[in-house]
């Protein structure tokens, strides 16, 4: 409907907006505040509106669905206790750059700071969390807000945007005329896209006189759809590559190039290629501190070469010898055009021992796990997820052990595939994660890779996989612990285990049932193949497979607090192995 | 080391609350911040006195770019700039020669007494942040009553300047 303006009411742009502007699915809980946008909503069915059991499940379904969509995700909650409920989800989405847009209803203009009923700033407790927001003080300027919420929130470095609408603004009596903003401009706001050429250049000159490269590219490749552009550059040297746990599945995780995710929980050989390279290539990745480890002790013979489309994630932790502002695909794009023209060549000989070194340290087989336990251990479970489907799924996961081995022995060939929550490491994501994705692509595959814990932050969803009939399947890795924060109770309190065990659990087959859905508890490693093929032949259902693993299994290897790259603590088993390879240097 | 970095801001309601937010959020400094609208009613123009190491500065000026309602941004420090900073202070004038000594302290500094009462003299003082603590020093200390600085403005020298 573009050229002519029509009549509509606040409640009526919006949802003609949202129509104008592609969205297909917002998340939603009614309240007071939006009654007049939800009358509107429920005359017409292009948006269709999913009726979550929680705010925030609301925004976490939408991020789900923006990480495998590319496109923003959108919510609409009410005023006071529904702002505050989507608060986590917006941070949750903020750390790791998603594009969303919620909209939140507020109590009328004339009685804001008036402390109203389910009155509450959401412009102020969102402010610290999100990449912008605007609260619409006239009805007239609200498509031409709403236009800046999705450009902000998709431009640039992604985030989420709050539209705060105070509800006299969606009266159904007071129209205006309404025309679909096809473009806007603020002055204020310019993304930056262009990497500057001689920085490219050098950038190039750099890499190509390297005798141990180092690629280590992350979240900025999958939000800038820049996973072809990467592969034909990392083909083209020739280098070894190295993931963070946001940027999987943008270069292969089956191809040999890639030597594993990096940083606290990455290979030993990622690790340690990481603190022996001569030059290292940074792009779409923000030197987080679970990557670093110890900032003074990091890539100690480094030149670093860092591309990221935000000027202030360069250099804000680690320095960068050539600092590049640009999108991830042009910077790309632009060095592998002088890659394909340049006089330059690689030094053929120094890359091959390099490569030697990697593939010693790879020998140690730092994932190893005890396969003849007659406890199901957690990694076997991911695997047996992995032969399953394919490896082919989409795969959202919590927070804790079980997203860690879901990272390590789930590897992503495509990018958007590998769903978590990286930044905030928020449990509960997981599930509604799923919601979001499987709604986007109910053809496919989705499981969510889950701990007792962290199910349980947003188990609610549950009602609303079964109204909205998102089959996925949550594999449960039961280990009645607050795995993770047990680990480190283990490792740096002496065993001291404090409130990290999960009494009192509900048996989940049950309560997947109670829920509609299908529950399968596995408790041995025989029966473990069987339940997933079952898991994933119930096409339509959603299923619960509720496995019980080896309590005390450990996420290794792990760089812990203070550490550098080089001091990593190994499992058990690649201690022996270690032994047994015997005697390799490990310094330059 | 201290920098001066000037603004321009979206003249918004909440866009205050963003750039002191960030100070806050991320721990930096804050000396002096200084608002108002310019002749343009949509833009306010802000002037910030801050301090930290230069890794820290970059990363304060950097963000401050990022927020979407700053226009523009400057850090004066790196050019030829001039700071001044304004100060009332009100201080007890009671008697001849109490009333004498005020005046001729407020020459000297190039003040100006703006109000006067029979027990009180208040005074306008203009200039760098040190002219104005030695201005304070220079006036005995049970002397004062109240003291108000509006912290600093920044300019450029020369052609230079921060528009749109
Ligand atoms: C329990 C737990 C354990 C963890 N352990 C690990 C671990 O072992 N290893 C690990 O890697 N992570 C781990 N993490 C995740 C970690 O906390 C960070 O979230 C993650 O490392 C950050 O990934 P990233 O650097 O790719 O940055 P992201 O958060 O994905 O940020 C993306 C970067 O790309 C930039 N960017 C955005 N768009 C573009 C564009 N168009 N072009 C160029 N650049 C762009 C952004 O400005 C930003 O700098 C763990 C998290 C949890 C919860
Ligand atoms: C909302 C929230 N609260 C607390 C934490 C801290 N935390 C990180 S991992 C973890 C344990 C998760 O337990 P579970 O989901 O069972 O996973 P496991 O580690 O056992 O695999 C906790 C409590 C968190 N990340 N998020
Ligand atoms: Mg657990």
């Amino acid at each position: 409907m573009s050229g002519v303006s029509v009549e509509l009411s606040g409640s009526e742009i919006i949802i003609q907006f949202l129509k104008d502007e592609g969205v297909k699915h917002l998340f939603g809980y009614p309240g007071g505040a939006v009654l007049h946008i939800y009358d509107a909503l429920q005359k017409q069915d292009d948006v269709m509106h999913v009726l979550v059991r929680h705010e925030q499940g609301a925004t976490h379904a939408a991020d789900g669905y923006a990480r495998a969509t590319g496109k923003p995700g959108v919510c609409l909650v009410t005023s006071g206790p529904g702002a505050t409920n989507a608060v986590t989800g917006i941070a949750t989405a903020y750390m790791d750059s998603i594009p969303m847009v919620v909209l939140t209803g507020q109590v009328p203009s004339h009685v804001i700071g008036c402390d109203a009923f389910q009155e509450v700033d959401a412009v102020g407790i969102s402010r610290p969390c999100v990449k912008h927001n605007f609260l619409v003080k006239d009805l007239n300027k609200l498509a031409e807000t709403l236009k800046k919420a999705f450009y902000v929130a998709t431009s640039g470095r992604p985030g989420p945007v709050v539209v705060d609408i105070p509800k006299d603004i969606t009266a159904p009596h007071i129209k205006v005329p309404y025309l679909y903003p096809e473009k806007i401009n603020m002055r204020s706001y310019n993304p930056n896209f262009k990497g500057h050429p001689r920085q490219i250049k050098r950038a190039v000159g750099l890499l190509l006189s390297a005798k141990r490269p180092m690629i280590y590219t992350g979240g900025g490749i999958i939000l800038d759809d820049a996973s072809a552009e990467l592969r034909q550059f990392v083909r083209k040297l020739g280098f070894p590559i190295t993931q963070t746990l946001m940027g999987l599945g943008a270069f292969p995780g089956t191809d040999p190039q890639f030597i594993g995710m990096l940083g606290m929980h990455g290979t030993y050989e990622a690790n340690l290629a990481m603190h022996e390279c001569d030059v290292l290539i940074c792009i779409g990745a923000r030197f987080d501190d679970r990557i670093t480890g110890v900032t003074s002790k990091f890539c100690p013979y480094a030149q670093i070469i860092h591309v990221d489309i935000d000027p202030a994630s360069i250099s804000k932790t680690i320095n960068a010898d050539v600092p590049i502002v640009g999108g991830a695909r042009q910077v790309l794009a632009e060095m592998n055009k002088i890659l394909d023209n340049t006089e330059l060549s690689i030094d053929q000989t120094a890359l091959e021992a390099w490569w030697q070194r990697i593939k010693s340290w790879q020998e140690e087989e730092s994932f190893a796990y005890d396969r003849n336990s007659d406890l199901i251990q957690p990694q076997a479970v991911v695997e047996e997820l992995y032969q399953v489907t394919n490896g082919e799924a989409y795969i959202t996961s919590d927070v804790g052990q079980h997203q860690m081995f879901a990272a390590q022995f789930y590897p992503f060939d495509e990018p958007r595939r590998w769903i978590n929550s990286g930044g905030l490491g928020t449990m509960g994501f997981g599930l509604p994660a799923a919601m979001g994705v499987k709604l986007a692509f109910p053809d496919k595959d989705v499981a969510c890779i889950t701990g007792e814990g962290s199910i349980q932050m947003c188990i609610q969803e549950l009602a609303t996989c079964l109204q909205y009939d998102t089959a996925v399947k949550i594999i449960n890795l039961n280990n009645r612990y607050l795995g993770m924060v047990r680990q480190w109770q283990e490792f740096f309190y002496e065993k001291r285990y404090s409130h990290v065990n999960m009494d009192s659990l509900p048996d989940f087959v049950k309560l997947a049932e109670a829920y509609g859905h299908v529950g399968i508890r596995v408790d041995k490693p025989a029966d473990l193949h069987d339940a997933m093929k079952e898991a994933f032949k119930l096409k339509s259902r959603t299923v619960f497979l509720d496995i019980i693993t080896d309590r005390e299994a450990n996420v290794y290897p792990m760089i812990s607090a203070g550490k550098a790259h080089n001091e990593m603590d190994i499992s058990p088993l690649q201690q022996q192995k270690q032994a047994s390879l015997k005697g390799r240097g490990e310094k330059v | 080391m201290r920098h001066i970095v000037s603004l321009l801001v979206e003249n918004e309601a909440g866009a205050l609350s963003r750039i002191s937010g960030l100070f806050s959020a991320r721990g930096y400094n804050i000396e002096s911040l200084t608002v108002a609208e310019t002749e343009d009613s949509t833009l306010s123009r802000m002037t910030i006195i801050t301090s930290g190491s230069d890794r820290i500065i970059e990363q304060i000026n950097k963000q401050l770019n990022k927020l979407v309602d700053v226009v523009k941004l400057q850090d004066m420090t790196e050019g030829n700039f001039i700071e001044r900073e304004m100060m009332f202070v009100k201080v007890k004038a009671e008697g001849e020669s109490q009333r004498a000594e005020v005046k001729r302290l407020s020459d000297i500094f190039r003040a100006r007494i703006i109000d006067v009462t029979d027990t009180t003299f208040c005074i306008e003082l203009t200039g760098s942040g040190e002219k104005l603590d030695a201005y304070i020093r220079a006036m005995h200390e049970n002397n004062i009553v109240e003291v108000v600085r509006s912290g600093s403005m920044g300019i450029l020298r020369g052609e230079k300047a921060l528009t749109l």
